[in-house]
This record gives C-alpha cells, sequence and structure tokens, in this order.
C-alpha cells in the first residue's frame, strides 16, 4: 500500500506544502461542495472532535466561513475572539497553548496579528493547528479556496497567468497566493505601487511590476487586494481617488486581460477603491463563488487534519 | 600580599606593547610593576601558572545592560557582573536605561556600590544624555563624571532631537565624554521588528530599513563634525554606516564605532531560517549578507574600534512571547570572546593583537578609563585565554539570570580562562 498524500497534522502555510499536497486539498475539497446544496447541510465525519476558533485579530468572513464548515462536519466547535477572549497578547504562547491544551480540543483555528504565531503554537499542542491569518505573512485556506475556484473556473491552474493588483507588502493573501499557484504552473505577476510593495519583492516568486494595465494584460485571473483604508496613515497612497484612478480595477481596463478572464477578492471589497462596481457585479466576477468555496475547501482542510491527527480516516461524506 | 601576583608561563599579548611572546606579568599593590620574559618576583607574591594560556590586557565590554536597578528579575549588577566574569572580562560599562534611570548622581553612585560589593569585575556606569531618557533636557555631565560615569548615552533610544544632540556634543566636551548614540530614524523604523529585505518581505514582517541607522548616523556626523564633539556609535550595524564613520574619520572628526558579535556572525537569513525565535530579535536587528561582510571588513582594517556584547539580558517569559511582542536584545557577556576566538580570529580574520585591541585597548581609550595594557602603571587587570578549549553554548550553564541567546548549541573552540582584577585572582563559585 502506498503512503497517504496527507500526513500533516497542522496547516500552517502554502510554504509547507508540496504540489500533491495541495492538489489533494482541492480534490477532497471537490466532495464537500455539494453538501451546501443537500436539504439537510450536515454530514457526521467530525462527529465528537472539538475544534477551538482562536481569532486575536477581528475578522467574520474567515471566523464564518470556518464555523459553517466545522459545523456541516458535525465538529463542536466554540469560538474565541478578542472581544470575548481572556486570552491577551500579553500572555505568554506556552500559556496559551496550555490553556487550550486543557480543553483538550482536536484542531484548533488560529488567526493573529503576528507572524510565525501559529507555526509556535503548534510547536507546543498537541492538537492540529490551522492557520487563518497570520500577519502579512500566511493564509493558506485563503490560498488554497481561490486556487480550488480558478481551477473550477478554467479547468486547470498550469499555464494560467494570474495578476494579483493591490497592496502586497501588507497582504497575506499575496503571499500564500504565490506560492500555491506557482507551484501549481501558473505564472504569477504582482503589482501595485511602489509604496505598498515589499522590500526585494521578487524574493516572493512571482514577477513584479508597477502599473495596473502592464499587470493585467493577457492575464486570465485578475485578483485584486483590498486596500487596508486604515494604513492610509502610512502615506501608502495620497487618496482613496487617486488610488482608484491609477490601480481601481474598471470594465475599460479589463480590455486588456484575456477575453474570458475570471476577477477575484478576498473581500471584503471597496467598491470604487480597488474595484468598480461594474466589475465587482459583472459577468468576470467569481467573488462569491469564493466565498462558497471557502466553505467546501475548510471542510477538506478540516477533515484531513482530524483523520491524519486521529491515525484514522472518518467517514467520507 | 594583596593585589600582588606572577602571571608566569603564558603567552602575553598586548597591542600598547607591540609584545606577543612568552612573558611574566608582575602585578603589585594592584598595578602592573614588570612585563617582560623571566621576571623575578619579590617573595610571598603568589604565582599564577599560566601555561599554555594566553594572558591578555583585562577585557572590557563597553555596552552592557544590567537591568539594576528596576529590572532585577533580568539581571542584576551581581549577576550580570559575574556573566562578565564568567566571559573573560575585567570590566563592563553599563548603559543608563534602567528604572529609574542613571540620569543623576546617585544612581552612578549606587551602582558602583553594587559592582564593589559584588566584587567580580569594574563597572563603568553611563549616563543618561536626557532626564529619564526622555530626549528633553540634559542631565548633569559635570556631576556624573565626578560621581564615576564615563560616557552619556540615551541607548536604547535615539537622541532623537538634533538640537538636544548638538548641545550634548558641545557640553560634553567640558568633561571628555563621549556621546554614545544608538543611531535609529524612529520615523523609519516606525513598528518594525526585523531588517527590511527579503527575508522581512517573504515573513509579511514589518522592516526596519537600513536607512533607519544611517540616516541617524549621518546627521550625528554632522553635528559631531558642527560642535568638535566626540561621538561614538553603538552596535553598528550597516555598510553604509561604517562608510559614513570612515569618511568622518578622514576628515578629522572624533568618532569611533563599536559592534557587536552577533552583527558579526549572523544575518536576516539566521532570522528566517529560525522561525522568528525572538532570541534573534534584537535592536539594530541582524542585517544582509551584505552588511556582515563589510562590518568583518571594518575589523580587518582598523575602521571599526571596538566590539561590544550589548549584552541585553531578559526574562525567558518574556522571550517566550511570539517575535513581534517579545523585546529587543540578547545576552552576550558569556559568549563575545568564544565567538570571537573562534570566528574571528581562529579563521584569520584579525590576528589576537587586533582582537585585544578592539576588546581591550580601545574601549578603555574610548571611555578615558585605566586598563586595555599591561605595560608598568596599569592597573592588574588580566584575562587569560584557553584558545584550544572546546566548548558548546549551554544557556542552562549561563551565570546571567537570563538565556536569551541565538548561540545556543554553537560549537567553539577557544574560551576564557580566568579573570584577574586589580591583582586579585576571580574565583568564581
Amino acid at each position: 500500500m502506498s503512503e497517504p498524500v496527507w500526513q500533516r497534522g497542522d496547516l500552517l502555510g502554502v510554504a509547507e506544502l508540496s504540489t500533491a499536497e495541495i492538489l489533494h486539498v482541492l480534490d477532497t475539497a471537490e466532495s464537500f461542495v455539494e453538501v451546501a446544496a443537500r436539504p439537510i447541510k450536515k454530514v457526521p465525519t467530525l462527529r465528537g472532535k472539538t475544534v477551538i476558533n482562536l481569532f486575536f485579530e477581528p475578522s467574520t468572513r474567515t471566523s464564518s466561513s470556518f464555523e459553517i464548515a466545522e459545523k456541516r462536519l458535525s465538529a463542536d466547535n466554540i469560538n474565541f475572539s478578542t472581544s470575548s477572549s481572556s486570552l491577551s497578547k500579553g500572555e505568554t504562547l506556552l500559556d496559551t497553548a496550555r490553556n487550550l491544551e486543557a480543553m483538550a480540543p482536536d484542531l484548533v483555528v488560529i488567526r493573529h496579528a503576528h507572524p510565525r504565531v501559529p507555526h509556535a503554537l503548534a510547536e507546543r499542542i498537541a492538537a492540529g493547528v490551522i492557520n487563518a491569518g497570520d500577519g502579512a505573512h500566511e493564509h493558506p485556506t485563503q490560498a488554497l479556496l481561490d486556487a480550488f475556484t480558478i481551477r473550477r473556473r478554467k479547468g486547470r491552474v498550469e499555464g494560467l497567468k494570474i495578476a494579483i493588483v493591490g497592496d502586497v507588502a501588507h497582504s497575506r493573501v499575496v503571499r500564500s497566493n504565490v506560492l500555491c499557484l506557482t507551484r501549481l504552473g501558473a505564472e504569477v505577476t504582482v503589482a501595485g505601487p511602489r509604496t505598498m510593495m515589499p522590500e526585494e519583492p521578487e524574493s516572493l516568486g512571482a514577477r513584479v511590476v508597477y502599473s495596473l494595465a502592464e499587470a493585467i494584460e493577457g492575464a486570465d485571473v485578475v485578483m485584486m487586494l483590498r486596500v487596508q483604508l486604515e494604513r492610509q496613515a502610512r502615506v501608502s497612497f495620497p487618496s482613496e481617488r487617486e488610488y482608484f484612478e491609477f490601480f481601481g480595477l474598471t470594465a475599460e481596463r479589463l480590455r486588456g486581460a484575456s477575453d474570458d478572464a475570471i476577477i477575484m477578492h478576498p473581500g471584503p471589497i471597496n467598491r470604487g477603491i480597488e474595484i468598480a462596481s461594474e466589475v465587482a457585479d459583472g459577468p468576470w466576477s467569481v467573488i462569491l463563488e469564493q466565498v462558497a468555496n471557502g466553505v467546501a475547501v475548510r471542510m477538506a482542510v478540516l477533515y484531513l487534519l482530524a483523520g491524519a491527527k486521529s491515525g484514522e480516516d472518518g467517514p467520507r461524506p | 600580599m594583596s593585589g600582588s601576583l606572577v602571571i608566569r608561563g603564558g603567552r602575553v599579548v598586548d597591542p600598547t606593547q607591540e609584545l606577543d611572546g612568552a612573558a611574566d606579568v608582575l602585578i603589585e599593590g594592584g598595578r602592573v610593576t614588570a612585563c617582560g620574559p623571566g621576571l623575578a618576583a619579590p617573595e610571598n607574591v603568589r604565582e599564577f601558572d599560566a601555561a599554555g594560556l594566553v594572558v591578555v590586557p583585562g577585557l572590557i565590554d563597553m555596552h552592557v545592560h544590567l537591568r539594576e536597578p528596576g529590572q532585577e528579575y533580568k539581571e542584576t549588577i551581581e549577576t550580570g557582573t559575574r556573566a562578565a566574569a564568567s566571559g573573560g572580562f575585567t570590566a563592563v560599562a553599563c548603559m543608563p536605561n534602567t528604572d529609574p534611570v542613571n540620569d543623576d548622581p546617585s544612581l552612578t553612585e549606587f551602582m558602583l556600590k553594587q559592582a564593589e560589593r559584588a566584587g567580580w569585575t569594574r563597572v563603568y556606569p553611563i549616563s543618561a544624555v536626557s532626564r529619564g531618557l526622555e530626549g528633553r533636557e540634559l542631565t548633569e555631565f559635570g556631576a556624573q563624571r565626578r560621581a564615576g560615569a564615563v560616557a552619556v548615552s540615551d541607548d536604547g533610544h535615539p537622541v532623537w532631537s538634533a538640537a538636544l544632540m548638538r548641545q550634548a556634543l558641545r557640553y560634553a566636551r567640558h568633561f571628555d565624554l563621549p556621546v554614545i548614540q544608538h543611531a535609529e530614524e524612529l520615523a523609519l523604523s516606525g513598528d518594525g521588528v526585523m531588517h527590511e529585505g527579503r527575508f522581512s518581505t517573504r515573513l509579511g514582517v514589518e522592516g526596519i530599513p537600513g536607512a533607519a541607522d544611517d540616516v541617524m548616523v549621518s546627521r550625528d556626523l554632522l553635528l559631531t563634525a558642527d560642535t568638535g564633539g566626540r561621538y561614538h556609535l553603538a552596535h553598528m550595524s550597516t555598510a553604509r554606516s561604517l562608510d559614513l564613520i570612515r569618511a568622518a574619520r578622514a576628515d578629522g572628526h572624533r568618532v569611533t564605532c563599536e559592534v557587536s558579535a552577533h552583527h558579526l556572525l549572523l544575518t536576516d537569513e539566521d532570522v528566517f531560517d529560525s522561525g522568528l525565535d525572538p532570541n534573534f530579535k534584537m535592536h539594530p536587528p541582524l542585517r544582509t549578507a551584505g552588511d556582515r561582510d563589510a562590518l568583518v571588513g571594518g575589523l580587518a582594517d582598523g575602521s571599526i574600534d571596538a566590539i561590544a556584547s550589548d549584552h541585553a539580558p531578559h526574562h525567558p517569559d518574556e522571550k517566550e512571547l511570539d517575535f513581534v511582542a517579545s523585546p529587543n536584545g540578547i545576552v552576550g557577556l558569556e559568549t563575545t570572546l568564544s565567538l570571537c576566538l573562534d570566528r574571528l580570529v581562529r579563521k584569520g580574520v584579525i590576528d589576537m593583537a587586533r582582537l585585544v585591541d578592539l576588546l581591550s585597548t580601545a574601549p578603555a581609550r574610548i571611555l578615558g578609563v585605566p586598563g586595555g595594557s599591561l605595560a608598568p602603571g596599569s592597573p592588574g587587570d588580566v584575562t587569560l585565554i584557553d584558545v584550544e578549549r572546546e566548548v558548546e553554548v549551554d544557556p542552562a550553564t549561563f551565570r546571567s539570570r537570563s538565556r536569551n541567546t541565538p548561540f545556543a548549541g554553537w560549537e567553539l573552540r577557544g574560551a576564557p580562562a580566568g579573570t584577574v582584577v586589580g591583582g586579585r585572582v576571580i574565583e568564581l563559585p
């Protein structure tokens, strides 16, 4: 019998995943998509498993997506967020870990403003850890759901020209996506104003350009990143008006892309800043599919990790 | 006879006498009275057999944080100086960012009293430049000098106001005190926690550009030229800062600089490879391989004056926070000498005489304190070195109260073999 493709107990970043592992998650997610179409949207896969959602940073979208995925898998879940949590920033990682261990969870989903906190936590607890975003470092389930959405729409990822545009310096979405999409064989270009680019951006592993037109020329997929409006104080761009003027995606500018290009956005979108409503709501947009697919991909991840941690395969849906 | 000792049979290396060879050192009444081969010693003088050891002027770490008063859970003057003695140092200069800040002669006197009570090394307090390290009002340089302070610095913070820096450089001239600057333009370092470059980019970590240091160094050197003051750059980390220092020195200005062992041996890639281990977090941050190579070049060609540990103890609980949340700094008193012996001298980057200059003679000269030499009349402060002894860095064995080091597990050849302070052999428990 050959070794199973998936043996990981944690999902910390795309950086650690092989191409085969990424494809395995995507293939597994396929079988969870139709659960959402059932009259009773629930499978017994994770019955008796406890999942803790630990959000040290406000999140609506990602936390509800995980929560729905957990509920549809019949897991018992509990949510800690910054507003309701006594686990505070001043607590040591060891204390956080011990407190979690005391509740004997099977999986912990964590979002934290600081890079590699999920990795550090994973070293300290027995439960499986899922990184739901660590600072501007990684957001692996977002990248997996984006790849899943692209593959469903385009039938493949390999060979596609994909542009990712926006605040590259402060985006965890871009880091995980570049790793994931290049591993699957796409040609990825990142673009944004120079004030929103990190030092040596080529080290991310993508082609780097500084104009929207150049980035989307011939692109099969255009992914727009959310402009962090609160970062405006950091003199990254002078005004929302000027940002839209030079880096906002409009139907007019989209003409440079491939005829059947799809438009993606990790959400929540800023209409009229990084993306015009005509594009966000237009026929090219797969933004809501991303949200729907997010649940299926997160179900797949939870299922695979729970199986790896318990050493047994749970029932498939 | 108290404070008297003859150290026999060692290899004496003393750049102030251009000496590197078999010699004895005679110390009487706490001072060196003779240094040369086959010395005759008076009766009753204790003999110390230094066969197989290198005998050098007592090492002086010109940049340490002893945390007392105020943060005794991290370190005390007793534990810090014990760590210093264990690491081969006979003197340390301690930074004023204690709680309360050393901005008053009573603090300087307290530190000296605690050091004397401990008895492990000499301690030279450094006064704050500004009251409370707030960057607004000057401290009493004259009274601090009289109480025993050897320099002024707001280390931990930059003297950010150009006006205050200019006045500090001018006023310090009255007392011949160096102004030691932690050069950091805060508007550029921002929320950064590691060097801004390809590795911070991959990690999505807020970066500290090299320019944050360089901009401040550049400003300070203009002010030094303007005032004729004496400027010492602490823990230099970038190639460009080194170039600026070289140029200022070539123009005849009174500038000196120090570098820490970690900036000579580690880079931002090591931060990346560590997976953001908080023991790799310090300020200034570990820079690029290019910066590191430039600093190593500056050691070899004489542009860098001194090596200092920037010993910055933090309690293990504080380094159990994540990288971003944990405080800056690593301990260094018990690793610096072995790191330099193995990675600089053994590798042929510098010779032993140059190392002694960097760790003893130059710090003494910059701070204007006795020592740095074994010529007759010098204080009887000696460091003994075993260049062959192999050690593995094990934080559990540190005499410091803290354990925060990125060098755990490093195997090094060359280690301290003892210290003598004022002719008294320091016996560590």
